[in-house]
């Protein structure tokens, strides 16, 4: 009963997977077509040599640590602060995680236009309210303004994640500890953390695997511009294939993009092979 | 929690959490209270917050453009169809791994959870030309496969662990009173499975509503669900804040309605049960 979905998902892994790093060798544009040749590894060498793949695996990077540094932190935070016994816990809960069920595109141009927008922006109109100049976010720090974003619709998976986490925690301990004297942060460092530390991990992996893709915050906000400021490798592949056409050098990027998440990926089934017992 | 906590102490926090969670949500209530404003109210310097004129006129623009319905369908078809899709192909696969596990049940799980982990920007472009000279491209049946396969992994995974929680003891007391197999679906192990499975078409409902890549990548305009007619609003219209927000609102109502109910089954489904 298993065979429908093991034969889908085997094709749907092996077919493409072997024509993508059978087009990374080929030269192939998709406006000269029926010219394809062998061209060994030119599409990797011209892929990899071009500035903008540097300046991407650097914004990739950027990126993905910024998103999770501030999510963590953040998330960690706010679990705590929703932990403790605070009136209409419910509805702040359903505050928190409402900006994950928003869909990227809709997050993206509210944030853009509605707050960002350096004449008719929310934050605009607090600065000319506080007498400072205005502040164009996307022309000027477009890789952080869309670290924000981004940020902004993932703290709720971590919150709501290490909030699951937190309040499996066995409160006896911390009774014991308290009763012997341990200070509150103490008992933070010495008792939480190591409880959460499971928690963060997979939260730490599963963001990954998803920021390495992030694709629509990039292009309804910024374009990847101004120049390569905002290009991801995802948005550069999408570039290099379906806007110049270049099937074999996006082929090339997306081999290296598929190596770049394995090593990701490697670590997650580790962690979540250990908690199966089938 | 046990101890007692002084009742200052609880109203600060309470403070603090209010107006943290406040200022979370603060952009989609904003976004909200802007749909029903009129253009020049939207842009205007101050803002105001409630008290300007409240009018459906953003809506009544929004709806006119024939259009909106359009994607809005396209939207409701390719998640209903691509969750349905997926649980017919998962509920079978699911329900053999978790009641008749074999020896290789546990490293058939972690490879289609291997499929998850496949950036789908590794796979564009040949699934873009198969999709061109297929005839594909920028239909609801392309999308809805596509969603199906990218979604799989995490369908037959929630609904293994659902499914895992039955206990067996069930099933031998069934037998013990003469149930014959098939009774012993129908009538004992269905109706312990259908909480399972209806959180799983949730939270899978949910997913594909917002996914934000291949509806991109692979529609142009017949198809186009909602993520991709918000992104035209990219440039110039969306410098059109009150239609911006009508469009956006009804764009993601439905779904936060659907996620508020589905926190618990959220944690679960995203980490593969390793959180719960």
């Amino acid at each position: 009963m298993i065979s429908p979905a093991v034969i889908l998902l085997l094709g749907w892994m092996i077919i493409p997977l072997s024509l993508t790093i059978y087009f990374s060798f080929l030269r192939y544009n998709l406006l000269d077509p029926g010219n394809e040749t062998f061209t060994g590894f030119l599409n990797y060498r011209f892929f990899l040599t071009d500035p903008s793949f540097f300046a991407a695996i650097t914004n990739t990077f950027v990126l993905v640590l910024g998103v999770l540094v501030i999510t963590i932190i953040g998330g960690i935070l706010l679990a705590l602060l929703l932990d403790q016994p605070i009136f209409g816990q419910g509805i702040v809960r359903i505050l928190v995680i409402a900006p994950f069920f928003v869909m990227p595109t809709v997050s993206a141009l509210v944030w853009k236009n509605m707050f960002m927008n350096p004449v008719n922006g929310l934050f605009a109109h607090l600065a000319s309210g506080l007498g400072l100049p205005a502040f164009d976010f996307l022309a000027h720090a477009p890789l952080a303004s869309i670290i924000g974003i981004v940020a902004w619709q993932w703290l709720p998976f971590a919150t709501l994640i290490l909030l699951t986490a937190l309040q499996s925690q066995d409160t006896e301990q911390h009774e014991a500890a308290e009763m012997d004297g341990a200070s509150a942060l103490s008992r933070f460092f010495y008792l939480t953390v190591p409880h959460l530390s499971r928690a963060i991990t997979v939260v730490i992996l599963i963001q990954t695997i998803f920021l390495l893709s992030v694709f629509a915050e990039i292009l309804v906000t910024t374009n990847g511009g101004p120049g390569t400021a905002s290009t991801n490798l995802t948005y550069l592949i999408y570039v290099q294939s379906l806007l110049q056409y270049d099937v074999g050098a996006g082929s090339a990027g997306g081999v290296i993009a598929i190596i770049l998440a394995n090593i990701v990926a490697i670590f997650l089934m580790r962690m979540i092979g250990k908690n199966l017992d089938a | 929690m046990a101890r007692a906590i002084s009742t200052q102490r609880r109203v600060w926090l309470t403070a603090l959490a209010w107006t943290i969670g406040f200022l979370i949500f603060f952009p989609i209530l904003w976004t909200f209270l802007t749909s029903f404003k009129t253009e020049g109210e939207a842009i205007a310097s101050p803002p105001s917050f409630l008290f300007f004129d409240w009018n459906l006129s953003a809506y009544e623009a929004v709806n006119q453009r024939s259009d909106y319905p359009k994607h809005f369908f396209n939207s409701v078809v390719i998640s209903l169809g691509s969750t349905v899709l997926g649980l017919l192909i998962a509920v079978p696969a699911a329900w053999a791994m978790a009641f008749v596990p074999g020896k290789r049940t546990k490293d058939v799980l972690m490879w289609m959870l291997s499929t998850k982990m496949l950036p789908p920007v590794g796979v564009l472009i040949p699934i873009y030309l198969l999709f061109r000279d297929l005839g594909l491209l920028d239909t609801r049946i392309g999308l809805v496969i596509v969603l199906m396969l990218i979604n799989l992994p995490i369908i037959i995974w929630m609904l293994y662990t659902y499914f895992k929680e039955i206990p067996g003891e069930i099933l031998e007391a069934a037998r013990m009173d003469g149930a014959l197999l098939w009774s012993e679906i129908f009538y004992v192990l269905t109706p312990m499975a259908v909480p399972g499975i209806a959180s799983t078409m949730l939270l899978n409902i949910i997913l594909a509503w917002n996914e934000a890549f291949w509806t991109l990548t692979l529609t142009a305009a017949k198809a186009a669900p909602l993520t991709a007619f918000i992104a035209s609003f990219s440039s110039p219209e969306g410098l059109f804040y009150a239609k911006l927000s009508a469009a956006s609102t009804m764009a993601i109502a439905p779904i936060l309605i659907l996620g508020w109910f589905s926190q618990k089954q959220l944690v679960r489904g995203l980490t593969f049960g390793a959180v719960k």
